[in-house]
């Protein structure tokens, strides 16, 4: 068996993958990317509306700083967020969207001067500063107070992951390309690298590395519905989630985007609707302002998601022979915009619709977009239970976005989650206790383990499909573990899934060569797919309670009392049929935002009986700081400042001071 | 979206061949599939290897032609699979590998390496000047002109352009339309240090922009619409400046 050493070894090969080898070559170690397919055509090329950073160059901008980019997002996730996490991703966003902007990215730009522009229905004239002609441009997205979501037309993600991979080139970092990881060595509680498989020849070759980051993205594909590319199967989460010492937080928090695409799942940005577009039912009528009175169709995606399945359910949706839907009307934004500032979502309307969308509506309806749950880290982004494995973006939980994440958060996480633990892990190689230490058996016996459960799969004669079994769970997952939750139908969910499981133990091949054979792939990955999916079920059967993407019909109260904590999945026995399930609790007393109403969506929570104290407490520190500036209140109330890199604690300028 | 009650029977050819199992000759191998309403050659693809045929290879990431890994000859044209509704076609359509670049296997090519040798050796990423430094006011920079450079900076290195180009036939380290057009993208940015003298030495013989024999298919199947003729045009003129100097 090949054995390859690195210093840091990443797996996946999209934004926080190739930003985390960035930052670790610049620190004079070796990193090395595994990735499914060609870096550049990683899923962080799809993100469409834009980065969230608090730059407030715009005038609806004004007055944003790192405190609003927080609040917005501890409120975006109900609470479920690590709120020191919250602060060191608000504090360093401007830095990576500036970062960004000199490695080449074509931000959007502001241009001085009127311009039209559509708020909530109706056209308004805006006049930006000449102060700030030529400064990153930002657009309005869901659950935001400002106007904060830098964009590049709507095609961000392409540019980031071109300006990025890019960089990555320059900079020397070796990607071995259609290359899977199968399994984590590790022994003791150490983690060692991974046992991987090259896709075109089907041989197994050992990456031996003194830190290993899983940076592989979502697992949009337990859905048989989702905005997700194909490679987004959770494989990553799997890997961790096998070791059976790592574990996975908050699986059951998945976000559905409210406009997909209907019936084929493709994305349109929320762009769409913080641009001025609205939805719309069957008879035409604009629907979300009477149920969300404060943002109508910008509330958060949890929140507009369940507010339109609401409005199939009492009948309003348009008929199709795939089922029902809702429109997403753009056209009162005026061709000129549309081929200007929306051109993907146009490109894709017309060669997946045949239809313009500068004349027609576009049929949409939720689908799976996100992955809240991820390998739970600390704030360095490494386990707290296998050390020297590392996570981050979103494949991580460390936990940025609580129970919902925001527009425009996940692409300013990929960055800034990879610029942040990239130099935790520089820290952590340069640590002699982190040197490699391992034995060669070890690295072999993995391997063969490895190598036979392939031999075994080609071999066997077992009688199931794992292509059917695979859309077997798929449709659970939609059915049963999708955007409105009982507990009956999760309980019939892990029911069924466990079965799959089971079945899948018994899987046989109709192609048997042992190299490229995507129905090998198709083998394995639907059985590590199927844990991933009783991690979601199971969780989200135990959580008796409603939070952000979480919606329980027999729970429908946020209850902090009992449910203000982290899901914990293991898989400790490999022959389980179920995740172990554990729970960490947040911890109100140190919150900088204790848990209150979100500004938009249910207003019944249960409160947690701390919360009050609390709340008094932060209340009584800004008092007493007032004077002091924005700074040395929010120092008082939760310090964050030790817990990142000092390369990274400068505080941002912005063209209006908007500190103390 | 009405049903359609008498649905195609389309009889998808794909030209097979697995470099690793040499003694297979290539082949062209039918498969029938019923047409169902929306679908793509994604959905087609994907049904046949699920259900005919498992050692069927081809490539798909995004499924919504946005990340470049699916481009092949449909019908003899190069395009994005993902994208092309088999309504668009006639329901006898024949799908073999992009030319030119490296054959994986069936409808795989390998364009990631051709792309990342391209890449390397034209260096496409902002040499920039020095460091920016994060706490400060982002460089400004014209709206038009960002705007100008996202245009060019929509290439999705599908491979497209290359596998349609006479020179590419001819000739191994031709840089392509989508070198060129890398090219264009980091000369007009400003952040980047380069010269037309740098560029000179990049692409100014016939591996370059004096390779290129303007048939101009590239502009034709480019699934971005990017404005390649004129990009090859304005280099050529540009370069062609540069080497009388």
């Amino acid at each position: 068996m090949k054995v390859v050493h690195t210093d840091c070894l990443v797996i996946g090969g999209g934004l926080t993958g190739l930003r985390i080898a960035i930052a670790v070559r610049r620190r004079g170690h070796d990193a090395l990317v595994l990735s499914l397919v060609p870096a550049k055509r990683s899923h962080s090329a799809a993100a469409q509306g834009g980065m969230q950073a608090s730059l407030a160059n715009v005038v609806k901008g004004q007055g944003d700083n790192e405190d609003v980019h927080f609040q917005d997002t501890v409120r975006g996730g109900d609470w479920g967020a690590d709120q020191q996490v919250v602060r060191m991703f608000a504090h360093t966003a401007p830095k990576a969207v500036r970062e960004l902007a000199s490695w080449g990215v074509p931000w959007s730009r502001v241009r001085p001067g009127a311009r039209e522009v559509m708020i909530n229905g109706e056209q308004v004239t805006l006049n930006e500063r000449d102060a700030t002609r030529g400064l990153l441009a930002q657009r309005d997205f869901g659950g935001t107070k400002n106007w904060r979501t830098c964009y590049v037309s709507d095609g961000t993600g392409h540019a980031m992951l071109y300006a990025v991979g890019d960089r990555a080139l320059a900079e020397g970092v070796p990607v071995h390309e259609r290359v899977e990881a199968l399994a984590l060595i590790h022994d003791e509680g150490r983690c060692h690298g991974v046992i991987a498989r090259e896709l075109a020849t089907g041989e197994i070759v050992a990456y031996v590395a003194r830190a290993t980051a899983i940076t592989t993205g979502g697992a949009g594909r337990l859905y048989r519905v989702t905005t997700n590319a194909v490679i987004c199967e959770g494989i990553g989460h799997a890997l961790a989630l096998e070791t059976g010492v790592a574990t996975l937080g908050n699986m059951e928090a998945v976000q559905f985007h409210p406009t997909a695409i209907f019936p084929a799942g493709l994305l349109v940005t929320e762009g769409c609707r913080g641009d001025g577009g609205l939805l719309r039912d069957a008879d035409g009528h604009r629907f979300m302002p009477d149920y969300e009175p404060e943002k109508r169709e910008l509330a958060s995606r949890d929140v507009v998601a369940r507010r339109m399945e609401e409005h199939i359910h009492r009948g309003k949706g348009s008929h199709t022979r795939f089922g029902e839907h809702l429109w997403l009307d753009i056209t009162l934004l005026g061709r000129a915009h549309i081929e200007r500032n929306l051109r993907e979502v146009k490109e894709i309307c017309q060669y997946f619709l045949g239809i313009d969308p500068a004349t027609e509506w576009v049929p949409v309806r939720p689908a799976q977009h996100y992955t809240m749950g991820g390998v739970r880290t600390d704030a360095s982004g490494q386990s707290r239970t296998l050390t020297g494995l590392f996570a981050a973006g979103e494949a991580s939980c460390w936990d940025l976005h609580g129970f919902n994440r925001l527009g425009g958060n996940s692409v300013a996480e990929t960055v800034v989650g990879g610029m942040l633990v990239g130099e935790f892990i520089a820290d952590f190689c340069e640590h002699p206790e982190n040197d490699l230490a391992y034995s060669e058996a070890l690295i072999r016996r993995f391997g063969q383990r490895e190598q036979n459960a392939i031999d075994a799969l080609l071999a066997s004669e077992g009688t199931e499909d794992a292509n059917a079994l695979r859309i077997s769970m798929q449709e659970v997952m939609s059915d049963k573990v999708g955007i409105f939750r009982t507990g009956e139908a999760l309980a019939e969910a892990v029911e069924e899934l466990q079965r799959l499981l089971q079945r899948s133990r018994n899987i046989g091949l109709r192609y048997k060569s042992r190299g490229a054979n995507p129905e090998l792939e198709a083998a394995y990955r639907t059985r590590r797919m199927l844990k991933l999916a009783l991690c979601v079920a199971a969780g989200a059967l135990a959580r008796t309670e409603s939070r952000g993407a979480h919606f329980r019909e027999d729970y429908p109260r946020r209850d902090d009392a009992h449910w203000l904590r982290r899901t914990l999945a293991s898989w400790p026995h490999p022959d389980a049929s179920m995740p172990t399930l554990d729970y960490e609790p947040l911890d109100v007393t140190s919150m900088e935002l204790p848990p209150g109403w979100r500004g938009y969506g249910a207003r019944d929570q249960i409160a947690h009986p701390d919360t009050e104290t609390r709340q008094s407490e932060v209340d009584a520190l800004r008092a007493h700081y007032a004077s002091d500036g924005h700074y040395a209140a929010q120092a008082a109330c939760m310090p964050f400042d030790h817990l990142l890199p000092a390369r990274y604690r400068g505080r941002n300028a912005r063209i209006e001071d908007t500190g103390p | 979206m009405s049903g359609n009650p008498d649905p195609r029977q389309l009889s998808i050819s794909v030209l097979r061949y697995h470099p690793q199992a040499p003694e297979d000759p290539p082949r062209l191998q039918t498969y029938e599939v019923e047409e169902a309403e929306g679908m793509t050659l994604y959905l087609a693809l994907t049904e046949i290897r699920e259900i005919q045929d498992a050692s069927l290879q081809f490539d798909f990431v995004c499924r919504a032609g946005i990340c470049g890994s699916c481009a092949m000859l449909i019908d003899g044209r190069p395009g994005l699979a993902c994208r092309t509704l088999t309504a668009t076609l006639s329901p006898r359509i024949t799908l073999a590998p992009l030319p030119v670049f490296e054959l994986i296997a069936d409808l795989s090519v390998n364009t990631g390496k051709w792309m990342r040798a391209m890449s390397e050796r034209l260096g496409t990423w902002v040499h920039y000047r020095e460091e920016a430094d994060l706490d400060t006011l982002e460089a400004r920079m014209d709206p038009d002109l960002a705007e100008h450079i996202y245009e060019l900076d929509r290439c999705i290195e599908c491979g497209c352009c290359v596998a349609a180009c006479g020179t590419a036939r001819m000739r191994d380290d031709f840089v392509g339309a989508v070198g060129v057009n890398k090219i264009a993208r980091f000369r007009l940015d400003p952040r980047d240090a380069r010269d037309d003298g740098d560029f000179y030495e990049l692409v100014g013989d016939d591996n370059g922009i004096f390779g290129c024999m303007s048939l101009l298919a590239c502009d034709d199947v480019c699934p971005k619409n990017l404005p390649l003729r004129t990009q090859l045009a304005f280099i050529r003129r540009r370069l062609a400046r540069q080497g009388w100097r």
